[in-house]
C-alpha cells in the first residue's frame, strides 16, 4: 500500500544530492525501482476520475517520428558507460566547451543536448517535466509496429487510437466535428476512434473546396449546394442525403471557422520551421477558443542512422525553440493553466553508436511534458546503463503509465476503458 | 413504399436511368454510350453481359506480373552463416543480415505500391467492370492487410484468387480457397497453428467474419475444435502447404459432431448453419442495393431471405443470385437509387469511367484512397471497411472534393500553391453531345438538368439550384463550352449528392 506514495518522483531528492548517475543505479532501493515501471492493476481496483473537470482543457500531441535518440536529447553525463559506448557521438558535460550538455537547474548527472536550449528554459521556470526510461515490455524495434504501439496504446499493435477512444467515450454518440485536429495530410491513427473522426489538414488554406480557385464565381453556388434541400426533405431527417448535407455544411463551417482562426497573427514571433508553423496553428486556434480538446503535431526526421551528430542537433533545435516559443504564445494568450503538451517518439535508439556515426533503433527512451500543470523536474528512473536488452535500455515505466495519468488527472476520463486495462497513474499533473 | 418483389423488371420500364442504375452498382459507371448500349441490350442481356464476362476479352494476369522472389527464406550457405553468427553473438554480422533484411523490406514495400496502383489502373481501364468490382467486395470481406503479412506476391496471389473465383462458387472456391491462402494463413497466424500449440485466430474469424456472422450459429468450443482442425495448413514457398506432423487428427466436436475433422470437413460443416447464406447475403445486399444505414427494414429482410434461398438452392454458385438481384424491380427501387455511399476507390473509378476524365496520376490516386479512408491491400483490420456513412467526415468530404476537382483539371494542390495551367487538357463535351439522343434538345436549361441527373442518383433535380446554376452559364455566354463545363462539373462533383450511387 505504501508503494503508492514512494513513488518515482523521489528519484529527485537523490539527484539533489549530488550523487552521480552511475552511483545512483547502484544505491536505489529495490521497491522504488519496482514501482517505477507503470505496473498493470488488476481490474476491479479503485480509481477515482475527477469530477468536474473544466470543459476547455486542452491536450497537445507532439510526435518525433522516426525514433529521436532519447540518450543524446537527455544526456547521463554521469555515466561512464555513455562514454565508453558513444565515444564519437557522446555529449560532453557541461562546461567542457560550446557543445557541452546544458545543466538543468537543480539537478545532477542529467542535462539537455546543447540545441535544446529553448526545453532549458521551460524546465528551469517550472514549466516543464521530463520522463525517463518510457517504453514498453517485448519492445518493437520496427517504426511502423512500435508507432502502432504508442498510437493505439496496445501491444498487438491491431486496435484503433487511444485518443480515438477518448473522442468515443465522451462524446455520447453524437461526434462533435473538431474534437481532434491533426495537422498533417492525414489523422494519425492515436487520433481515429469508432464513432469520432478527427479533422485533418496541412495547410489550412487546403482544408477547403479548392474549386473556386477556378472561377470566384462558383463561390455563390458552391455555398448553396449544401443548403438546397431535396423534394421531400425534412430537417433532422435520416436519409442518406440528408446526412450528407448535414455533413456538407458543418465541413463550411469547420472550414470557415478553421481559417479564420488561424489567419489571426500569434501574440510572439515564432521560427520558421515546420514544427514552429505547425504549433503556431494550433495556438492560434486555442486563442480562437475552437471546441478542439487535442491536437496533434508531428515532425519527422529522427531516424538517425548515419552522421546524426549535425542531424540531430539541428532537429533538436527546431524541437526546443518550437516548443518555447508555443510555450510563450499559450502564456501571452493567458492559457498556459488550460495547455498540456506531451512530446513522445517511438522509441530511442541503442545506447553504443553504430559505424556510421549515427544510432540504430532502440528502446525506452523520454517523454516530455509541458505546461503548468506538469510537475516540473526530471522524473521516473534513468534507465541502467550496464543491464542492457541485447545492447538496448530496458524502460522502467510503461507508456501507458503516463496515458493513464493525462487521461485520468487532465482530461477527467475513465483511462480503463480507453487504455482497456487499469494502469496505476503517477502524479504527472499537479493537483 | 418500396417494393420487395424479385420479379424480372419489364423490358419496356429499362429505361436509360434504369441502366445507369446497374451499371454504377455492377460496375463502376460509365459514360452516355456505355449506358445506352446496355440499356439497348435489354435487363436480361444486359445483367448477362455484365455478370456473365466470361466471354468479354480482357488482359490475361500472370504470375510474373510481379517479384515472386523478394522475400525468399534463406537458404543453403546463407542460413548456415546466420545461425552461426546468431550462436557466437556475431554483432557485426547480425547487423550486416539486419540491414540486408531492411532492404528487402523496403523492395517488397515499393512493390505492395506498384501492385495498388496496377489494380486501379485494371479497375479504369478493364472491360470486365464486375469481375473486379466483386474483387474489391471480396478484398473488403476477407479482409488481409500487408502490415503484419510483409510480403506483397502473397497479396498479389490473394488479389487473383478473388478475382480468377469473383463470381464462382462462395463455398468451393473463396472459403474453402481462403483456408488455403497463403496471405491470409500469415495475416491470421495458421502457420502458427499447430497441434501442440494451437492459434484460434483463422477458425474465428472463418465463421465470426468470413461465413455466419458473430455469434450466429457456433460457440467457443466450435472454434477450439475448428481450430485443430486447421492445424498443419500453413504455406511454403509462396504456395499452400499441408504439414501433416503439424495436424491434430484427433476426434473433434463440432456443431455437436464428433470426427476426426480437417479443414475441409470444417469449412463442410460450417456450411449447414442456418446463417451460412443469410450472412454473406446481408453483406452483398449492403454493398450493392442499400446501405441500411439505419438497420434493415422488414422488406429488405425479406428480400435478403430470398437471396439467401437462392444461393442456397444454387449449391453456393453466386451468379444466380447476382442475376436475379440484378434483374429484380426491388433493385431499381428508387428507395435503392441513391441509397450508396460510394466507396473513395468507387468515387475515383467511377468519376474516371463516367466523366471520362484523364486517369492522370495514379499513386496520387493511390494516396487520396489512402487519405479518404480505403488503402487497397490495407484494410485497418480484418473486418475490412465498414462503407457506408464511416467514409463520410469534415476532413474527407473535402479530400473527396478536391480529388475530383483534380481529375477534372489536372491541378494538384500538394506542395505548392494550387497553380493555374494544369496538366492533360479534359474534354468534357463528350457528355453533352448525346443530348440529342436522351433529351432531344440542347437549351442550357436541358443541359443543366441532364447533367445533373447523369452526375446524381437523383430523380428531380432541385428547381432553385437549377435556376442558379443556368445563371451561371448564362453570365458566362450560355454555351457549354469546354471550360463552362468542367466549372459546371466542379459543382457537380462538390454536391452532396455526388458522394451517392
Amino acid at each position: 500500500m505504501d508503494d503508492h506514495n514512494t513513488t518515482p518522483w523521489s528519484r529527485r531528492l537523490f539527484l539533489q544530492q549530488g550523487a552521480t548517475l552511475a552511483s545512483l543505479v547502484a544505491t536505489t532501493p529495490l521497491f522504488i525501482e519496482q514501482t517505477a515501471r507503470g505496473m498493470m492493476l488488476p481490474l476491479g481496483s479503485l480509481v477515482t476520475s475527477q469530477a468536474g473537470v473544466p470543459e476547455d482543457r486542452v491536450f497537445v500531441v507532439v510526435q518525433l517520428g522516426g525514433g529521436n535518440d532519447g540518450l543524446n536529447s537527455v544526456v547521463p553525463y554521469g555515466s561512464s558507460e555513455y562514454y565508453n559506448l558513444r565515444s564519437g557521438l557522446a555529449i560532453q558535460a557541461p562546461g567542457r566547451g560550446d557543445d557541452a550538455a546544458l545543466e538543468l537547474d537543480g539537478v545532477q548527472g542529467i542535462g539537455l543536448h546543447p540545441s535544446l536550449r529553448g526545453l532549458k528554459e521551460l524546465m528551469d521556470e517550472g514549466s516543464a517535466g521530463i520522463v525517463q526510461g518510457v517504453g514498453y515490455p517485448n519492445p518493437n524495434r520496427s517504426h511502423f509496429s512500435s508507432m502502432d504501439i504508442w498510437h493505439s496504446a496496445d501491444t498487438d499493435g491491431k486496435s484503433d487510437g487511444w485518443l480515438g477512444r477518448y473522442f468515443d467515450n465522451t462524446c455520447n454518440g453524437t461526434p462533435n466535428p473538431e474534437a481532434g485536429i491533426a495537422i498533417g495530410r492525414q489523422a494519425p491513427l492515436a487520433m481515429q476512434g469508432h464513432t469520432q473522426m478527427p479533422v485533418s489538414f496541412e495547410r489550412s488554406e487546403l482544408f477547403r473546396w479548392m474549386g473556386t480557385d477556378l472561377d470566384q464565381n462558383l463561390e455563390p453556388p458552391y455555398e448553396t449546394i449544401a443548403k438546397t434541400p431535396h423534394a421531400g426533405m425534412v430537417p433532422e431527417e435520416n436519409s442518406q442525403a440528408a446526412f450528407l448535407k448535414r455533413t456538407t455544411l458543418d465541413a463550411r463551417i469547420s472550414s470557415d471557422r478553421v481559417r479564420k482562426a488561424v489567419a489571426v497573427s500569434p501574440l510572439v514571433t515564432y521560427p520558421n520551421s515546420n514544427l514552429s508553423n505547425q504549433l503556431r496553428m494550433v495556438a492560434a486556434m486555442i486563442r480562437a477558443e475552437l471546441r478542439t480538446r487535442v491536437y496533434y503535431v508531428t515532425l519527422s526526421g529522427f531516424d538517425t542512422h548515419a552522421n546524426q551528430a549535425g542531424q540531430h542537433a539541428r532537429l533538436l533545435e527546431q524541437v526546443g525553440d518550437a516548443l518555447l516559443a508555443f510555450q510563450r504564445d499559450i502564456q501571452a494568450q493567458g492559457n498556459q493553466g488550460r495547455v498540456l503538451t506531451m512530446v513522445f517518439s517511438e522509441f530511442g535508439r541503442r545506447v553504443a553508436q553504430n559505424g556510421s556515426g549515427g544510432t540504430d533503433h532502440g528502446t525506452a527512451a523520454p517523454t516530455y511534458f509541458i505546461g503548468d500543470m506538469v510537475q516540473p523536474g526530471v522524473h521516473g528512473t534513468h534507465p541502467s546503463m550496464s543491464k542492457l536488452d541485447q545492447g538496448d535500455l530496458i524502460h522502467t515505466i510503461d507508456f501507458r503509465t503516463l496515458y493513464a495519468s493525462v487521461l485520468e488527472d487532465w482530461m477527467g476520463a475513465d483511462s480503463s476503458e480507453i487504455l482497456k486495462g487499469r494502469w496505476k497513474t503517477v502524479p504527472l499533473i499537479k493537483t | 413504399m418500396g417494393t420487395t418483389s424479385m420479379k424480372k423488371v419489364k423490358d419496356r420500364d429499362f429505361n436509360y436511368w434504369k441502366a445507369q442504375h446497374l451499371l454504377n452498382r455492377a460496375g463502376f459507371g460509365g459514360t452516355p454510350g456505355n449506358i445506352l448500349a446496355l440499356r439497348n441490350m435489354g435487363p436480361e442481356d444486359a445483367v448477362d453481359y455484365l455478370i456473365d464476362y466470361r466471354d468479354v476479352e480482357t488482359e490475361a494476369v500472370l504470375p510474373n506480373d510481379f517479384d515472386s522472389n523478394i522475400n525468399k527464406p534463406r537458404e543453403g550457405n546463407e542460413r548456415q552463416r546466420y545461425k552461426r553468427a546468431r550462436e557466437q553473438g556475431n554483432e557485426k554480422a547480425l547487423e550486416d543480415f539486419r540491414k540486408q533484411r531492411q532492404e528487402q523490406q523496403r523492395i517488397d514495400r515499393r512493390q505492395m505500391a506498384n501492385i495498388e496502383t496496377w489494380w486501379l489502373e485494371r479497375m479504369i481501364e478493364t472491360p470486365r467492370p464486375f469481375q473486379e468490382k466483386m474483387a474489391l467486395f471480396w478484398h473488403g470481406h476477407f479482409a488481409a492487410a500487408y502490415r503484419p503479412i510483409e510480403d506483397s506476391y502473397l497479396l498479389f496471389l490473394q488479389n487473383q484468387l478473388f478475382r480468377s473465383n469473383a463470381v464462382g462458387n462462395f463455398k468451393d472456391d473463396l472459403v474453402h480457397g481462403i483456408i488455403r491462402d497463403p496471405a491470409m494463413i500469415k495475416y491470421l497466424n495458421n502457420n502458427q497453428n499447430n497441434k501442440n500449440s494451437p492459434n484460434e485466430n483463422l477458425a474465428r474469424e472463418l465463421m465470426e467474419l468470413f461465413t455466419l456472422g458473430e455469434g450466429r450459429g457456433y460457440g467457443e468450443q466450435d472454434i477450439k475444435q475448428g481450430a485443430r482442425t486447421l492445424t498443419g495448413y500453413t504455406y511454403n514457398d509462396n504456395e499452400f502447404q499441408y504439414l501433416s506432423q503439424n495436424h491434430d487428427d484427433g476426434l473433434k466436436s463440432i456443431f455437436g459432431k464428433s470426427g476426426r475433422w480437417d479443414g475441409h470437413d470444417f469449412v463442410e460443416m460450417i456450411f449447414t448453419r442456418p446463417s451460412a447464406s443469410q450472412f454473406i447475403c446481408e453483406k452483398l445486399y449492403r454493398f450493392y442495393v442499400n446501405d441500411s444505414p439505419n438497420g434493415f427494414t422488414k422488406e429488405q429482410q425479406s428480400v435478403i431471405r430470398k437471396m439467401a434461398a437462392k444461393l442456397k438452392s444454387s449449391k453456393w454458385e453466386l451468379k444466380p443470385v447476382l442475376r436475379q438481384l440484378f434483374l429484380s424491380e426491388h433493385f431499381y427501387d428508387e428507395d435503392n437509387v441513391g441509397a450508396v455511399i460510394k466507396s473513395p476507390v468507387q468515387l475515383v473509378i467511377q468519376a474516371i469511367r463516367s466523366l471520362r476524365t484523364p486517369t492522370r496520376n495514379l499513386p496520387k490516386l493511390n494516396e487520396a484512397c489512402a487519405l479518404m479512408g480505403q488503402s487497397i491491400f490495407h484494410p485497418p483490420s480484418v473486418k475490412g471497411w465498414e462503407g457506408g456513412r464511416k467514409w463520410i467526415n469534415t476532413s474527407t468530404l473535402f479530400i473527396r472534393q478536391n480529388i475530383l476537382l483534380y481529375l477534372l483539371t489536372g491541378r494538384d494542390e500538394g506542395s505548392r500553391a494550387w497553380d493555374r495551367g494544369g496538366s492533360t487538357e479534359y474534354d468534357a463535351t463528350h457528355l453533352v453531345n448525346h443530348l440529342q439522343d436522351i433529351e432531344g434538345s440542347n437549351t442550357v436549361q436541358d443541359g443543366v438538368v441532364y447533367l445533373l441527373r447523369f452526375a446524381h442518383p437523383v430523380a428531380a433535380p432541385d428547381g432553385r439550384r437549377v435556376d442558379e446554376w443556368v445563371e451561371y452559364v448564362n453570365n458566362r455566354g450560355g454555351r457549354f463550352d469546354n471550360t463552362t463545363l468542367i466549372n459546371i462539373l466542379a459543382l457537380i462533383t462538390a454536391s452532396p449528392e455526388y458522394q451517392l450511387s
